[in-house]
């Protein structure tokens, strides 16, 4: 267990992976051959369009959808036994917050479920609040707050009880384009102050070159992996890297890599 | 509620006004009997206070009616047999333990359905058949059974009570049924989904996501229970030997031609209702506040 504390050290492992869906029309491909290796402490994006399975293969690492075929393990463990250890916070594309509970209500919600201590929860929603700037809210009942901030209040609820993978699912794909770029500096901040591991779903080529060390290019029918870029850009990122030559080069590539992807689907 | 006060009052006008117009009109024809018989002519002006102030007319007048209904409330000692009141008691007696019997069997029916594909597919039929079956044929099957099978000895309660109030539950556990099974499926599959990774049990589904999730659905039911039990306790209490209960109450006014009597308890049942659904509409505030419902 001790050398997977190291950063650098494979969290997320997937060989050969296969999910295919029997429907009435016959079998559907959602992975096919999945080989993929997630280290410690990166950031990595999934990128493609919709029927990719970039969607299904992050819930294939939370255990919500289970492989037909290949190898897959979090931490070590096959996928059902990390989520009952609770090894990854999920976030959806919507918040999901209760609406019968407060914000600080909603942010306690998994602590609840898990057993923490009194004390301990309260003393968690605090700190998560302020990771995500939400000080103050706590009180709040969801309907007072912004998208924005209700998907910031999610992103609190999923790393309040300290899981190191943080699984995130189109979670900014239902807001406008200012708060998303705010959202995406902040969630570059909070993942240099805690180190997580993350796994990000997107359709924008833009927010997976600014957010990402590693950058998945998937492609649909069947779903399969056509690029993995290692990306060059530094671990600080102001948001006008984005007009740097680099970025514009990784984003020629990922863009390349999709039309590659969705030539041969005819 | 300021807003919908004129409005209301403008139908209420409407149909009083409404109200009156028929009273001549139903009456009128025994006004002129009894006075063809004494050899007398009416003229209108003494056609239109006759036919209000018959005794046993056809069709009374709105004030007869409130006056009767006052009588009724405000003008008997509330242990009378002859006070509203009293009758009113009897019969709120009997919806509220039918009503209460109604939620417990129709959200545990609910649960179960929700949970257990077999009850779905055993259950469910079945509880819609029963509400096709007229309650009018049923209740006095129910009445006799239970008075043979003296359930409400076994219980420590009047036969007669019990009778009732299961009478009551029949028709009211039907809509909390289907509108619990409809808001315990209400979270979707993003929420369950979003429980699954936090390992939580089923038991902490029902608990923090389910049940808090059918509130809505709940309280919208609960409105049409709380009619139906009442609907039910006054049904109940028509094959009983009709002895109390605003049922009885009507049944003996409509046999012994007592019509003022009869509209009275008609009226006393609406108010009874007027106050499960107040109540009901409290509770249900109460719910929301609690729940952070937008004001």
């Amino acid at each position: 267990m001790k050398d997977t504390l190291n950063t650098g050290a494979p969290v997320i492992e997937a060989k050969g992976l296969n999910l295919t869906f029997q429907t009435g029309d016959g079998p559907v491909h959602a992975l096919k051959d999945v080989n993929l290796t997630v280290n410690r402490g990166d950031f990595v994006s999934f990128i493609g369009p919709s029927g990719c399975g970039k969607t299904t293969f992050l819930r294939c690492v939370a255990a919500l959808e289970h492989p037909t075929g290949g190898s897959l393990t979090v931490n070590g463990m096959t996928p059902d036994e990390a989520r009952m250890k609770r090894a990854y916070g999920y976030v959806f594309q919507a918040a999901g917050l209760y609406p019968w509970r407060t914000i600080a209500g909603n942010i306690r919600l998994p602590l609840e479920i898990m057993g923490f201590d009194k004390d301990e929860q309260a003393r968690r929603v605090e700190r998560v609040l302020d990771l995500v700037e939400l000080k103050g809210f706590g009180k709040k009942f969801p309907w007072q707050l912004s998208g924005g901030m209700q998907q910031r209040a999610s992103i609190a609820r999923a790393l309040a009880f300290d899981a190191d993978i943080l699984l995130m699912d189109e979670p900014f794909g239902a807001l406008d384009e200012i708060v998303r770029d705010r959202l995406n500096e902040e969630l570059l901040k909070l993942w240099a102050a805690t180190g997580k591991t993350i796994g990000f779903v997107t359709h924008s080529i833009p927010e997976a070159v600014y957010l990402s060390t590693k950058i998945v290019v998937m492609s649909p029918r069947p779903g399969r992996i056509t690029d993995v870029i290692d990306s060059p850009l530094p671990k600080e990122r102001p948001l006008d890297i984005r007009d740097s030559r680099e970025f514009i080069e990784i984003a020629h590539r990922v863009r390349e890599g999709l039309r590659a992807g969705h030539g041969d689907e005819v | 509620m300021k807003g919908k006060t004129v409005p209301v009052l403008v139908v209420l006008g409407i149909i009083v006004v409404i109200w009156y117009i028929c009273t001549v009109w139903k009456n009128a024809a025994w006004v002129q009997d009894q006075a063809g018989r004494d050899g007398r002519t009416v003229g209108f002006g003494e056609l239109v206070t006759a036919t209000m102030a018959l005794e046993r007319p056809m069709l009374p007048a709105p004030h007869q009616v409130a006056a009767a209904l006052w009588d009724g409330i405000a003008g008997q000692a509330v242990t009378s047999k002859r006070s509203l009141v009293y009758h009113g008691w009897v019969t709120l007696e009997a919806t509220l333990a039918g009503f209460a019997l109604g939620i417990v069997l129709g959200v545990s029916l609910a649960v179960g359905i929700v949970y257990f594909r077999v009850m779905e597919m055993t259950v469910m039929p079945w509880a819609v058949i029963s509400q096709t079956i007229p309650i009018v044929a049923l209740a006095p099957m129910i009445v006799v059974l239970s008075n043979t099978l003296s359930l409400g000895e076994a219980l420590g309660l009047e036969n007669r009570l019990v009778s009732k109030t299961i009478i009551s539950a029949y028709l009211s556990f039907f809509p909390v049924l289907v509108g619990m099974v409809k808001g315990l499926r209400s979270p979707d599959a993003m929420q369950l989904d979003q429980l699954a990774t936090w390992n939580a049990s089923g038991w902490q589904s029902f608990l923090y996501l389910r049940l808090p999730a059918s509130m809505p659905y709940f309280f919208a039911s609960l409105k049409v229970a709380i009619a139906a039990a009442l609907v039910g306790a006054i049904v109940g209490e028509l094959p009983t030997g009709a002895v109390e209960g605003l049922g009885a109450r009507m049944l003996v006014a409509s046999q012994f031609g007592q019509p003022l009597l009869m509209w009275a308890s008609l009226f006393a049942a609406a108010l009874v209702a007027g106050l499960l659904i107040l109540g009901v509409g409290a509770l249900q505030r109460a719910a929301d506040r609690a729940m952070g419902v937008r004001a």
